[in-house]
């Protein structure tokens, strides 16, 4: 078959309605010429049909990531990354999915069985399309982008009837315009960091969400982003924005392949919530970390930020990450609203080569803002892993109050665990405590459970999601399961 | 990429005045000063505090001659402040030269001259920091002292003061050499005081050999147009101890950097301090305690109390190596903010890579607790006095943590004379 055709084929296959661009573009234009330059923003946003504004925007952020230098203050090194050499677009396949689970990569589904994963859900995750009209299993909306393009948004009726809009960036900007432009960039502005204007010019895709006024939105929403061709950097941007007494729980589970080239990856997440509203957002992260020399695996630059701007509105952020070779991300809140609460639930795992520096940042600006910050961080093999937090109290903050804990375990001698927080209060009333700890595993713990008949690996495994229980347990049931296998795969090796 | 070359303030005012001639230690000082200058916005060891008061002013080298009046006043001053009377074994420096007629040195140690072609011991990068960089550029004078195998020094205060005007700006940059022989003992009294526009840039190089002991407290009592860049450099070997205390009361820039390295195993070092700042004054206490070798102690407790517009940093770094196993290392640090227009900005910090170790810190900052006010009032003690019961038992607990006894009583007379003047 013609490539051509067999495009078509594969995308017709997924869906008319949700996949609406590219049809007439034959394959090579599928992935736009490697670099990036202005030519570049303006295909991107020419192939999703933007409106102007939002092309002035891409503009305004590439011309001020080209003044910008790249961070260097993470504990995280790496060859230095050459931008051009990325393909900035690549929608949607470059060949065909697989038609069904033989297809898939053996070793690949070994890491799904071993996760638990329902067969469907593999079929999901392997990329392997569905039959028309078979869906993934309720209660969960599922947003899959695959690579660059949102392709099967499931329960988009549910969700409509309450209300609630859960549907592709792209298509926001075109059924919602005034939404996504009231509030991109309203949080993580264009500037504000590196990787952050270079995700605002060329950002391909994302989710959207918008639950109105006093919604309580009627199931919880999950996008599985998996990155898929070859050397394409994945560019997503999220928006949720709940109104005044709204709330929303959103997951996002991140896996990939097995690639032996570093990957690219500068996600942008933007949370709003308005008076008495609440946002949890929970992020599974298990993209792939390289091999255990160290070779390939996924750079992970993600600027995450929600602003509580309302009174008494809540933003939680819990995110367990086990994968990609760098990580680099400080999901942050801005308590902006009267008694206004943040919360950061984090497990970090390290093993082998990899990279961490992970943390959060609470801005308390409103009187009788909260904070709670809980990030367990545990180092195996030669990694090395970084808790970095920021907690500052502006002068108006009165009556705030933080609570941060940081616990670092390390497995072996070969690993480094770091703790470096960040402490500024500018007001008298605001109370700050912070407390950290590294140690190992327990002699006696182990002793304890290898007596009772229990692997090293396993008793490991058990002494380690002990460790993170107050992380776990934050995380919505389905994902929990999942988080403690995960955390259990990612240590293999690392002990005996 | 697009990269900017880090390029900082210039500090040319000191070069031109510094003999860059000296030795390898000196070049490759002057080069550092040169090329990285002051450190620029963003430098993260420099995150909290501006050097930009050092910038462009021309900052003359401090004169030989000044009123004898008023030196004999402020060496009063720290008697008073110390506690230890004229009677104590001291080591007098004005303007950062060593003044022979008002030192009497104890007995058993050796004393020799400040030798600029020395240098500083190996260990210590003179490109290491700005601090280091600048005094090593410009160090004249210093005291060298050697504490002999087994004995006991007893207790040693060492003064600086600094004369000035108040608008023709002047630097000294003394250097000390501090060495504990095997099973030496020293305790010293680090008093600095003075009056105008000057600044104090000393560096201290001290060596704790197998199971010697230092005790250095430090009363950083500056006038209030100076500023104090100090920088300590120390080594423990053995079973040493190293017990140092930083307590800054004065200038209106102050930091004192600590570089305390643990190099052999059952050695241990104490890296306290409390500032106490008022009005626009900006204090910072940054260290860096590394333990090189297996079973060593850290301990650190600092502590702020800010009124007025004060800012306090402190910025603690334990650094546990590979082979560091069996660490012991602990880190405490608390801030007290008296007024709403205070700051205070704090980064402990914990970079580990020896799996074996227990390694804690703990912060908290905040106002007085509402509730031991009230437990206070409640028992009949008026508003001021319950607020001063707790602040100096605040600060109490942290200046009772040195281990010597003398030095102990001086520290507390110390923030005893700041309470009196800052809130009576």
């Amino acid at each position: 078959m013609p490539a051509v055709a067999e495009t078509r084929k594969t995308v017709e296959t997924l869906g008319q309605n949700t996949y609406k661009w590219g049809f007439e573009t034959d394959i090579e234009m599928d992935i736009a010429p490697k670099g990036l330059n202005e030519d570049t923003i303006r295909l991107i946003s020419s192939r999703k049909k933007e409106p102007e504004w939002l092309l002035e925007w891409r503009l305004k952020a590439y011309r001020s990531w080209l003044e910008m230098r790249e961070p260097t203050w993470a504990k995280v090194h790496y060859p230095p990354i050459d931008y051009q050499d990325v393909h900035y677009y690549a929608a949607p396949r470059k060949k065909p999915g697989p038609k069904s689970l033989e297809e898939v990569d053996p070793e690949l589904l070994r890491t799904y069985e071993k996760l638990g994963i329902p067969l469907h859900e593999q079929a999901m995750l392997a990329g392997v399309e569905l039959p028309e009209g078979e869906e993934a299993r309720p209660p969960v909306a599922v947003d899959a982008v695959f690579d660059s393009v949102s392709v099967a948004t499931t329960f988009r009726k549910t969700l409509q009837e309450a209300g609630v809009i859960f549907c592709p960036i792209s298509e926001a900007v075109q059924e919602h315009p005034e939404l996504v432009r009231k509030y991109l960039g309203s949080v993580v502005p264009v500037t504000d960091n590196f990787y952050a204007a270079l995700n605002a010019a060329v950002f391909t895709d994302g989710s959207f969400v918008f639950v109105p006024k006093g919604v309580r939105c009627p199931m919880e929403l999950s996008t599985y982003f998996r990155i898929n061709a070859r050397n394409t950097g994945q560019f997503e941007r999220t928006l949720i924005i709940v109104e005044d007494g709204a709330s929303v729980s959103y997951l996002e589970g991140c896996t990939a392949p097995m690639r032996d080239e570093n990957q690219l990856h500068a996600a942008v997440v933007e949370l709003v919530a308005m008076e008495d509203a609440s946002i949890k957002y929970s992020t599974v992260q298990n993209w792939y970390p390289g091999d255990e020399n160290g070779r390939g695996g996924i750079y992970n630059f993600v600027t995450k930020r929600g602003a509580c701007r309302g009174a008494r509105s809540k933003i939680s952020w819990t995110q367990v990450e086990t994968g990609s070779a760098i990580t680099w991300k400080y999901p942050s809140c801005i308590l902006q609203g009267e008694g206004s609460v943040g919360e950061f639930y984090s497990v970090a795992v390290t093993n082998n080569h990899q990279q961490a520096d992970t943390g959060t940042k609470m801005i308390h600006i409103g009187r009788n803002t909260r904070s709670t910050i809980i990030a367990k961080t545990i180092s195996a093999g030669q990694s090395d892993s970084t808790y970095r937090g920021l907690v500052r109290m502006m002068p108006k903050a009165s009556g705030s109050r933080n609570f941060t804990q940081c616990d670092s375990l390390l497995i072996g001698d070969r690993c480094g665990a770091h703790t470096v927080p960040y402490i500024e209060n500018r007001n008298m009333s605001a109370r700050v405590e912070h407390e950290a700890t590294t140690s190992k595993i327990s002699e006696d713990q182990l002793f304890y459970c290898r007596q009772r008949g229990l692997s090293e690996e396993d008793a490991v495994g058990l002494i380690v999601n002990g460790f993170c229980k107050d992380v776990l347990k934050e995380l919505p049931m389905e994902f929990a399961v999942e988080a403690q296998k995960l955390l259990q795969i990612s240590l293999e090796g690392s002990v005996g | 990429m697009n990269a900017i070359a880090p390029v900082g303030i210039s500090p040319s005012a000191f070069l031109d005045r510094g003999d860059v001639k000296g030795n390898a230690a000196r070049l490759k000082a002057a080069d550092y000063l040169r090329t990285v200058g002051l450190p620029r916005a963003g430098v993260e060891a420099w995150k909290y505090t501006s050097l930009r008061a050092l910038a462009d002013v021309p900052f003359a080298v401090a004169p030989r001659d000044v009123d004898v009046g008023v030196v004999d006043t402020l060496l009063a001053e720290v008697e008073t402040i110390s506690g230890l009377g004229a009677g104590a074994n001291r080591a007098v420096f004005v303007n950062g030269r060593f003044d022979a007629g008002r030192s009497r040195l104890p007995v058993g140690v050796k004393v020799s001259a400040f030798d600029p072609a020395a240098g500083t011991r190996d260990g210590i990068d003179p490109a290491g920091d700005v601090t280091t960089a600048l005094n090593t550029v410009l160090a004249d004078d210093g005291l060298a002292l050697v504490v002999p195998e087994g004995v006991d020094a007893g207790c040693l205060l060492l003064v600086s003061i600094g004369l000035a005007g108040d608008d023709a700006p002047v630097s000294f940059h003394p250097q000390h050499r501090i060495v504990v022989e095997k099973g030496g003992r020293l305790a010293m009294l680090d008093a600095a005081v003075g009056r105008g526009y000057y600044l104090h840039n000393p560096l201290y190089d001290i060596t704790v050999e197998e199971g010697g002991y230092l005790s250095h407290a430090r009363i950083q009592a500056e006038g209030r147009k100076a500023l104090h860049l100090a920088v300590s450099h120390a080594r423990v070997a053995t079973h040493g101890v190293y017990d140092s205390f930083t307590l800054t009361l004065g200038a209106s820039l102050s930091r004192h950097e600590v570089h305390a390295g643990l190099n052999a195993a059952g050695a241990s070092v104490h890296v306290n301090g409390a500032q106490l700042l008022s009005d626009h004054q900006h204090g910072d206490l940054t260290s860096v305690i590394t333990h090189a070798a297996p079973d060593c102690i850290s301990r650190q407790t600092v502590k702020n109390v800010l009124a007025d517009h004060a800012r306090g940093v402190f910025q603690g770094k334990i650094h546990v190596e590979r082979i560091a196993q069996k660490t012991d290392g602990y880190q405490m640090n608390q801030a007290l903010l008296l007024s709403d227009t205070a700051e205070i900005d704090a980064k402990p910090e914990l970079e580990i890579y020896a799996d074996d170790v227990k390694c804690s810190h703990g912060a908290t900052v905040g106002a007085l607790d509402d509730d031991q006010l009230f437990y206070l009032r409640s028992r009949g003690i008026p508003n001021e006095a319950a607020r001063s019961i707790l602040i100096r038992a605040f600060l109490h607990d942290v200046v009772d943590q040195i281990d010597d006894a003398r030095l102990k009583d001086s520290l507390n007379l110390a923030v005893e004379a700041w309470w009196k003047r800052e809130v009576a």
